[in-house]
């Protein structure tokens, strides 16, 4: 599935992001290797949402450039939607919509027709291992299901790059591996996965590269063993990040990111 | 062709799925109908028998009552924005962005759902209007202009609502600006009172109003002996203009909700 023609399934380059005066994200540049599971790090308020907004074309750029699937941000937008899947830090799944309905209204949008359409969300209902209840309404689902059936639902086009944000917040232990479980999957398949994540356990079992950000700009990227070798022998995560950043994770983020957060928790229950 | 396809597939799917969540709570449905009741049971009766608006050979609440149906057409489909502040305020717009379709294949499938409605509550006002034996015209071709009226009409104030929440983008300011703006709308038309009989100015403001060209055509279509003072050709072409700039302005504004 890669297109070998492109090294990258995304490269940034200098992608900056103002909010009126405030600068949210400072010239970030990246390149992310095809059929990896990519982690962007950092605290509340560091920037990853606003990042992955920009690639997922939701989000102009105030500068800079970037490439997702080998199409350009800003003047292929079209394109990039085709090539990829995005699960935002909110809760996606309509709730009062039952899963099939969920499924069945993101495939037509990305313009699956037909007996194609109905054999994708058949499929798409077994990776998400929801049959069972596939007929009940979204509503009544538990947290886990619900990611599930998002990274399902944003799944459904065999898209090259996968986009999800926070995937895993406010999941139990348990739902939470399942979701790995599921993304493992998909990199087997080839797809690219950008996941942002605050949660270094998450970051270490998952992830093959890792960039750090922090208050919108990049610390420092690198796979986790050779960022942990770095900051000496024995060194966790929690010490890369504190090393790289200057902060522990628990001291970043503001309220808005904060709030934003627990909205999510409260939300997926 | 093959874009015409996919444009008309998007707009399926969104009317598709909106729809279906209309009929899986129909208590805001039926608790809309409640209004129209109120108007033509209480301000048609009284006004009947006090005869102070004077409207030809007309009973009053004959007169009146295309303009309720108008009315409850407005006031469900003017709060239609709050369903996507609150789909903007979890992630279900996000998710809609990123896929390929187009913003206006969007916009337009939810208009339609709220087309769609708009003709459940007509049957309802239909109902109340023949209990209070209001004479109704039943042969097909006025009632298919009255469907297409209240259609297009559902779909022209479902998508200057939504205009308004891609700029307000919070409840709050939301609620606050339907309020404002359902009533000067609804008493600027000819929905209750004639044309003719309105002050120079406000005659003005009602020939600016699509309402006034929606109410203007349900008149003849709906009433026995009702009459519209323009070509049912102009009013249609007038509320189709208003909603094809409404859904190119909503297109644009939509993804602004994203950010
Ligand atoms: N739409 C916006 N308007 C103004 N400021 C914003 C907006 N979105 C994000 N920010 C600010 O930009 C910074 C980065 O936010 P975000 O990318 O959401 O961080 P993260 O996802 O890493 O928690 C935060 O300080 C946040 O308050
Ligand atoms: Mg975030």
């Amino acid at each position: 599935m890669p297109d070998a023609s492109e090294p990258f399934a995304i490269a940034t380059h200098q992608l900056r992001k103002c909010f009126d005066h405030f600068v949210a994200l400072e010239g970030l540049s990246l390149q992310v290797p095809h059929a990896c599971i990519f982690g962007l790090l950092g605290p509340n308020g560091a920037g990853k949402s606003t990042a992955i907004k920009m690639l997922t074309t939701l989000l102009d750029p105030t500068s800079g450039s970037a490439t997702v699937a080998g199409f350009d941000i800003a003047r292929q937008p079209v394109e990039v939607r085709r090539h990829i899947g995005y699960v935002p830090q909110m809760l996606s799944a309509d709730g009062a919509l039952t899963a099939i309905e969920n499924l069945n209204l993101s495939a037509r949008l990305q313009g699956l027709r037909g007996a194609e359409r109905r054999a994708r969300v058949k499929e798409a209902l077994a990776f998400a291992g929801l049959e069972a209840t596939a007929s009940k309404l979204v509503r009544a689902y538990s947290g886990g299901m619900i990611r599930r059936l998002e990274i399902a639902q944003a799944t459904l086009h065999n898209p090259q790059v996968l986009f999800l944000d926070e995937p895993t917040i406010g999941l139990d232990p348990i739902a939470r591996r399942t979701v790995w479980e599921r993304l493992e999957h998909l990199r087997e398949k080839g797809t690219t996965i950008l996941i942002t994540t605050h949660d270094m356990e998450e970051a270490d079992t998952l992830c093959d590269e890792l960039a750090i950000l922090h208050q919108g700009r990049l610390a420092v990227v690198g796979k986790p063993e050779s960022l942990k070798a770095q900051v000496g022998e024995n060194a966790s995560l929690d010490d890369v990040f504190v090393h790289f950043s200057g902060v522990g994770l628990e001291q970043g983020g503001d309220y808005r990111g904060t709030r934003d957060s627990r909205d999510a928790i409260q939300r997926l229950g | 062709m093959n874009r015409l396809l996919s444009y008309l597939n998007e707009t399926f799917a969104v009317c598709d799925a909106e729809v279906r969540k209309l009929i899986r709570d129909p208590t805001e449905l039926l608790s809309r109908a409640i209004q129209p009741v109120l108007w033509l049971a209480v301000f048609g009766q009284v006004f009947s028998q006090v005869r102070g608006i004077p409207t030809g050979n007309l009973r009053y609440l004959d007169f009146m009552a295309p303009g309720i149906l108008a009315q409850s057409i407005l006031f469900s489909a003017i709060f239609y924005g709050i369903a996507i502040i609150w789909e903007r305020d979890l992630g279900i717009v996000h998710k809609l962005l990123v896929t390929p379709a187009h913003r206006s294949a969007l916009i337009m499938g939810k208009a339609f759902a709220a087309g769609l409605r708009g003709l459940v509550q007509a049957a309802v006002v239909y109902l109340v209007a023949i209990a209070l034996h209001v004479e109704i015209r039943w042969e097909l071709m006025p009632i298919l202009t009255v469907a297409a009226g209240v259609f297009v009409g559902s779909c022209i104030f479902s998508t200057f609502s939504l205009v308004i929440a891609c700029i307000v983008k919070t409840r709050e300011r939301f609620m606050g600006i339907g309020q404002v703006l359902t009533m000067p709308l609804f008493f600027a038309s000819n929905a209750i009172y004639p044309l003719e009989l309105m002050p120079g100015w406000l005659k003005v403001i009602a020939v600016c109003n699509p309402l006034t060209y929606l109410v203007d055509a349900l008149r003849s279509g709906m009433i026995v002996g009702g009459t519209s003072v323009y070509a049912l050709t102009t009013s249609f072409a007038v509320m189709l203009s208003v909603f094809t700039v409404l859904l190119l302005l909503a297109a644009r504004l939509y993804p602004g909700l994203a950010r």
